[in-house]
């Protein structure tokens, strides 16, 4: 089997083969109702994906990024996070923020031009706003580490970024700053192999794993397809942010089997035979193979989880149509907390008293 | 009665709100063990300890994307960026999320952040280091401006900054900070959108903010040789603008002239000209004058006496606006 391009290089750490089969040690700490859950959400979340793109043509979202081929990075690493653990999110994490109990309808807020990148509650949810400039959530998520570290909880932050975001000068502050000061933070990146048209190798030369190392603290390269395989890396560099060991960088190899959103057109920049090639290495098809033979699941309940999904994008869908446009009102509302006087009479002004 | 500088009087209004609020943070570049490089956090990290008075890295946007990160954590960073042109990288991270993050979490999470900038010209600096930024903050929507032009009124308005529920650009004049008043520190009087008059006059109105404060006041001395009485304006919060005392000095004098170091083109005085236009048109005998920096990048120091607006410029400007 022909990998992506990008995975090329360092052998990503690995504990099931893209048939399923094991190659590493498979008792990764979940028991099986766990392991249902993860698979469960797995198949809810790319319904869902898939859902959202219908609803981008027929006119209920604006734009809307699929994430289809990252549930195994997303909902993996999810997996790993204790309740209070705190993560700041990219504009692709739908599944990561489903496992984390964010209510996909007022996430998808977002996507359907309702509001801005914080439709839910951040704190509620431990889950940050949705960033779109790019790497500059990095930074939050050290501020965020940093005020636990001086409040001496136990509480581990994640940042969310891509590939691409490895080559803003955000990434590389954030991570300098974690590693100088020891921070409980890990750095999650989803190497999905493009950036809109770019892919990987003319965004960096080297291995973003090993950039850990010029900040002082360790790498990893995962088969970010590889459900058990993330979670394990995770849970590992979780347990050595809780236990003020500091940061860890992973780098979970993954493919974006769609475009980089519904306003781009991807034949434009890659051929549709890599993306053939990729789907081998789907994470569902291969994590529902070894659940299959462990007898964790059965095609009765496969067939039930599809059954739930569909009930499940329906009822996205409904909440999200139901939802109207917003009030006048919020384009001023939430802007300060002590709006100025001048402020005050132009939203009188727009609002018409 | 004591004296103070300006950086001394800054250093006291951050040495009280760490004093007083336990979740107020102080970081920035060597404004720890060194205490800043125009001395304002001096002593700050021996008394407070370095848990909350802290140096970081050369990271102007990573020091503002952890102050952000701070406050979902519910803290209140006050933090520093050395100088004026070294604050920005950091834009992307104030624009983009400082100003904007309450919104976007539809009020759930509050940005109380000061961001003291030294700023400003007037001392010789090398170059990048005699910027006026404030166009750049002022035209961000969610943020509050402020600029100090003495040392009581900074120790005040830095209070008031910090204490702020919304972030807050100080935008501190390095060429005052070791200019010198007497007196007693406080935080009571005017808060940030109050304006003050420090001269009285009903000729015409001068309006300035930080260094130029000064040379304005010197400029309504000669004017009242002239026979000319100018009403002086230390704006002092540039967001929000003080709309009722710009009005009632619009009505009061009819003449208004606006002075600031930065360049002309959509300075504050473009600002103030069309506020006044809209506040006060039927009361104006005369355009709105702007006495500023020229549209070019801040000069050498060698040149820096014919860039920034001169006693000798806001004099004549004042003159041919009375005589309008």
């Amino acid at each position: 089997m022909e990998v992506p391009e990008h995975w090329a290089g360092t052998s990503p750490a690995r504990v099931l083969a893209p048939d399923g089969s094991p190659v590493g040690d498979t008792d990764v700490g979940l028991g099986a109702d766990h392991l249902r859950a993860m698979l469960r959400w797995m198949v809810l979340a790319r319904r869902l994906d898939r859902e959202c793109i219908a609803l981008q043509r027929q006119g209920e979202l604006t734009v809307y990024p699929g994430f289809e081929g990252q549930e195994a990075a997303q909902i993996g690493a999810a997996f790993a996070l204790a309740e209070q653990d705190f993560v700041f999110p990219t504009f692709r994490e739908l599944a990561m923020a489903m496992v984390r109990g964010v209510d996909p309808v007022r996430y998808l807020w977002y996507h359907r031009g309702t509001w801005h990148g914080g439709p839910y509650d951040p704190g509620a949810t431990r889950f940050g706003p949705i960033a779109i400039p790019i790497a500059t959530q990095i930074a939050h998520a050290v501020g965020y580490a940093l005020g636990q570290q001086l409040d001496g909880s136990d509480v581990v932050t994640v940042a969310c970024f891509g590939d691409g975001a490895t080559s803003e000068g955000d990434f590389h502050e954030a991570a300098n700053m974690a590693g100088v000061w020891r921070l409980p933070l890990v750095f999650f990146c989803q190497n999905n192999g493009w950036a809109i048209s770019v892919p990987t190798a003319h965004q960096t030369a080297g291995e973003i794993w090993r950039r850990a190392e010029g900040y002082g603290f360790p790498g990893l390269r995962v088969d970010g397809n590889d459900a058990l395989a993330v979670y394990a890396a995770m849970r590992d560099a979780v347990a050595r942010a809780r236990e003020g060991e500091g940061s860890t960088l992973i780098e979970a190899l993954t493919y974006r089997i769609g475009a980089h959103s519904t306003a781009d057109d991807a034949s434009r920049y890659r051929e549709d035979q890599e993306v053939e090639r990729a789907r081998a290495f789907d994470p569902i098809v291969r994590f529902a193979a070894w659940m299959r033979n462990e007898g964790h699941v059965d095609d009765a309940r496969m067939r039930a989880w599809d059954e739930e999904a569909e009930s499940y994008a329906l009822s996205v869908r409904e909440g999200l149509i139901a939802q109207g446009a917003p009030p006048a009102e919020w384009a001023f509302d939430w802007v300060y907390a002590d709006p100025p006087e001048p402020f005050l009479r132009q939203r009188e002004e727009a609002l018409g008293g | 009665m004591a004296e103070w500088t300006m950086s001394a009087a800054l250093g006291q209004a951050l040495w009280d709100a760490l004093a007083e609020d336990p979740r107020v943070l102080v970081f920035g570049e060597d404004v720890g063990v060194s205490g800043g490089v125009f001395r304002v956090t001096a002593g700050l990290q021996a008394e407070f300890g370095d848990q909350r008075v802290f140096d970081t890295p050369i990271s102007e946007a990573g020091i503002a994307g952890a102050a952000v990160g701070l406050c979902f954590a519910g803290w209140r960073p006050v933090i520093e960026m050395q100088f004026d042109a070294f604050s920005y990288p950091a834009l992307e991270q104030v624009i983009d999320h400082v100003a904007k993050m309450r919104m976007r979490t539809r009020g759930r999470v509050d940005m109380p952040i000061t961001i003291r900038i030294a700023s400003f010209g007037g001392i010789k600096g090398k170059e990048h280091h005699g910027e006026s930024p404030e166009t750049y903050y002022v035209h961000t929507a969610g943020l509050k401006v402020v600029v100090p032009s003495s040392p009581l009124d900074a120790y005040r308005l830095l209070r008031h900054a910090i204490a702020d529920p919304d972030p807050v650009v100080v935008l501190e004049p390095k060429a005052r900070y070791w200019g010198k008043e007497s007196g007693e520190l406080s935080a009571d009087g005017a808060g940030i959108g109050e304006a003050r008059v420090l001269n009285e006059g009903d000729d015409v109105t001068v309006i300035a903010y930080g260094s130029m404060v000064t040379r304005v006041l010197e400029a309504a001395a000669v004017l009242r040789e002239e026979g000319v009485g100018a009403r002086v304006v230390d704006l002092r919060s540039l967001t929000p603008l003080d709309e009722d005392l710009l009005q009632r000095c619009a009505e009061e004098t009819g003449r208004v002239v606006v002075v600031h170091e930065a360049p002309r083109t959509l300075g504050m005085g473009a600002e103030i000209a069309a506020r006044v236009m809209e506040l006060a048109f039927d009361s104006l005998a005369a355009p709105v004058a702007r006495v500023t920096g020229w549209d070019a990048p801040y000069p050498p120091a060698s040149l820096e006496d014919g860039y920034l607006p001169s006693v000798e410029r806001i004099v004549q400007a004042a003159l041919r606006t009375v005589a309008y």
